[in-house]
């Protein structure tokens, strides 16, 4: 009965603070504009499925699709154990299904048991490529520090929670040949029941009792400690892949979205719409990006949903020459000034105010700093626009956005940006081509 | 254009030359190699002449969204002043913007790249090669960023090689994972971030490792970019690049 209360009060309080964690997270990537998703709904499911569930674009690399898809599988089928214990750790009985759905449960368990040890494996490959191979895209320069100790510390609690289901399961076998009538027959397990005895055969029964429920508490316990861990965790992809699958834009990659009041403002001036069409006294707003609020939210999603692989800086060819660039730094900077922009808002710092009569919304946001002060400006004018981060992104992240966005911001609202730049402006701006030459564009039929 | 608007025809397709058709001069042999195979499949073309601008690739992406809305709805009324329905381009960028950027501006043709066209000809019988110049050679294939990735064509361009009876060889980094050449986003027109290395550099070196001898481009930035890598690498006399359309007329 004891057991009972503590465990629901326990649940109850990490199923709360998650719950407000991943709110603040919501609120957090609200921060970004307005943006209502265009095109097809059902061609977004189609994604959910194929690329958010099916994980289509880890195949690009087979070694780490096969291992992430272990750890992927095992979570996935682990969920029904959690609802288990759940109802075990409520109600006070044990292995509730195990009666309830007959053949199916040692088939689930097994499953589960199989795709354990699998997950196991993966993780184990991923701790070693990390850390004695040290694969390059993982030991870039923006993974020093937290990143690569957010890392392994998921890493090493996946092996304490697939410690704790074998000594859970394998204790459970043993059990069940001593006390039958509290441990119901699982029928054989495909590890426990030969891992079980070898690890746990001939111990007492006391002691056999306090292994079983020491695994079934701590791994109960590190499951609700991943659920908060998640929100200030890369592993936050684990929800946010789907949504973001699901929202990633579905326009062709080679197309930047217009500037309709640029567009009018440009119309008019030709005479091509009458100028009463546009609002002549509305103040210009500022162009492009230069904090997170003048990014769309779904780059902010984009933000929260990476997990840090790095398959995009490894292509990236500006990266890959020793350019400063690197789209997995350009989406953790977006989350990480993101969470610096809410917590000072949550704080309700004073300073933070662009105008100090209002309340502090994002809005009326102003610390002084800006995008830029995460992301230099070497790092997006070094952008060749070539899409090979956006098509290397599993989970459809598009790291070109945010950089066009601040380009956009540094040349229409600084009027600054790479003095290289300048002649060909100019030159399309007065001659219609790139370069400024005085020859005809029909030069060439000459020869 | 004008020349057909004044006797009230209308061609068939408008050949968009580009800037570095009209002007590059390593180009412009592009240009008149497609000229050239338009002409003896018979194609009624026009061109714009001196009536085309910069369709603005470049000032859009390096951010400059004036100088692109100017260039590209002066074009749109030129475009739309013609009643122009049909586009064939030989530059990618050109190819992706008038495609893809200009339906919200209010231009809407339909648009198709050069290889694209090309490969039509062939498919409709109205082009044949002779067992041509390069048959049997080592040719290997750079795919651009804005008519692969950005664009999804990749085996168009490929379909149209195996006409030549070449030797495929591809790099690595091909088809979707196909490494920039390093002139796109308006790096064309700038000089490099600080780095390591030059991205065409990074690119020809891959090329020459696969042995080809002749590179088989379907981009002008590309072209410049890979022959500016192939000098520095001191290889020029021993590896070429070429834009499709050249290898066929070389073959035919």
């Amino acid at each position: 009965m004891i057991q009972q209360i503590i465990f629901i009060l326990i649940s109850g309080a990490a199923f709360f603070f998650a719950f407000r964690q991943f709110a603040k997270i919501r609120q957090t990537i609200n921060l970004g504009k307005d943006h209502t998703p265009t095109g097809d709904a059902s061609e977004r499911w189609k994604n959910v499925a194929l690329v958010a569930f099916g994980q289509k674009k880890m195949f690009k690399r087979w070694i780490p699709a096969v291992l992430h898809g272990f750890i992927y599988v095992a979570f996935l089928f682990t969920q029904i154990e959690l609802i288990e214990i759940l109802i075990d750790g409520i109600f006070g009985v044990h292995r509730f299904f195990a009666t309830k759905i007959g053949f199916l449960y040692p088939v689930i368990i097994n499953t589960i048991e199989i795709l354990s040890f699998l997950a196991l494996v993966g993780t184990v490959i991923f701790l070693i490529r990390r850390n004695l191979i040290k694969l390059p895209r993982l030991h870039k320069s923006e993974m020093k520090g937290w990143p690569t100790k957010d890392a392994n510390i998921i890493l090493i609690l996946e092996i304490l929670l697939v410690s704790a289901i074998f000594t859970m399961n394998g204790t459970d076998v043993v059990l069940q040949s001593i006390d039958p009538a509290h441990f119901p027959d699982t029928g054989p397990l495909a590890i426990s029941s030969w891992l079980g005895p070898a690890l746990f055969g001939g111990l007492s029964e006391s002691t056999l009792l306090f292994l079983e429920r020491a695994g079934w508490w701590v791994h109960i316990l590190t499951v609700f400690a991943f659920l908060n861990y998640l929100p200030v965790s890369k592993h936050l992809h684990i929800l946010l892949a789907f949504p973001n699958v699901y929202f990633a834009k579905s326009k062709s990659r080679g197309e930047m979205d217009n500037m309709p009041e640029i567009m009018n403002e440009v119309k008019s001036m030709m005479g091509l719409i009458p100028e009463s069409e546009v609002d002549m006294e509305a103040e210009l707003p500022e162009f492009g990006a230069n904090d997170v609020m003048e990014l769309d939210w779904v780059n902010v999603l984009n933000a929260f949903t990476c997990t840090e692989c790095g398959r995009c800086t490894d292509v990236c060819p500006a990266n890959t020459t020793g350019k400063k660039l690197s789209p997995r730094k350009v989406m953790m900077d977006i989350r990480d000034r993101a969470t610096e922009i809410q917590a000072n808002i949550d704080l309700g710092k004073i300073d933070c105010k662009k105008d100090a009569d209002k309340p502090l919304t994002k809005e009326n946001y102003s610390d002084g700093k800006s995008l830029f002060d995460y992301i230099t400006k070497e790092e997006i004018h070094a952008c060749t626009t070539c899409n090979a981060c956006v098509e290397a992104c599993p989970v459809m992240i598009n790291p070109l956005e945010p950089i066009l966005a601040m380009r956009r911001y540094e040349i229409l609202s600084e009027s600054a940006g790479p003095s290289d730049w300048v002649p060909m402006f100019t030159s399309i701006e007065n001659s219609g081509s790139v370069w400024q030459l005085p020859d005809s564009r029909e030069d060439w039929i000459q020869e | 254009m004008a020349q057909h608007a004044a006797e009230g025809t209308k061609p068939e397709v408008l050949f968009w030359v580009g800037c570095a058709g009209s002007f590059d001069a390593r180009a412009q042999k592009v240009t008149k190699a497609f000229v050239k195979i338009l002409n003896a499949a018979d194609i009624d073309f026009a061109i714009l002449g001196n009536e085309e601008s910069c369709t603005g690739d470049p000032a859009r992406r390096a951010g400059n969204e004036f100088v692109f809305q100017m260039t590209a709805i002066q074009n749109i009324e030129t475009l739309n002043g013609y009643d122009i329905k049909n586009i064939v381009t030989a530059c990618p960028h050109c190819f992706n913007t008038l495609k893809n950027e200009y339906p919200a501006l209010g231009g809407n043709y339909n648009v198709i790249h050069h290889t694209q066209y090309l490969n039509q000809l062939f498919t409709d019988g109205k082009l044949s090669v002779q067992g041509g110049a390069f048959k049997g050679r080592k040719v290997t294939y750079h795919d651009s960023c804005y008519l692969g990735r950005a664009n999804g064509i990749y085996e168009v361009p490929r379909e149209l090689l195996k006409q030549l009876d070449i030797e495929l060889v591809e790099m690595k980094r091909c088809k979707t994972n196909g490494l920039c050449c390093g002139a796109g986003g308006a790096q064309m027109f700038k000089e490099d971030e600080p780095g390591d290395k030059r991205i065409n550099t990074e690119r020809v070196e891959e090329a020459l490792g696969t042995g080809a001898d002749v590179v088989a481009a379907n981009c002008p930035f590309c072209i410049t970019m890979l022959s500016d890598g192939i000098k520095a690498e001191e290889k020029q006399d021993e590896v070429a690049i070429y834009d499709i359309s050249e290898l066929i007329i070389q073959s035919m």
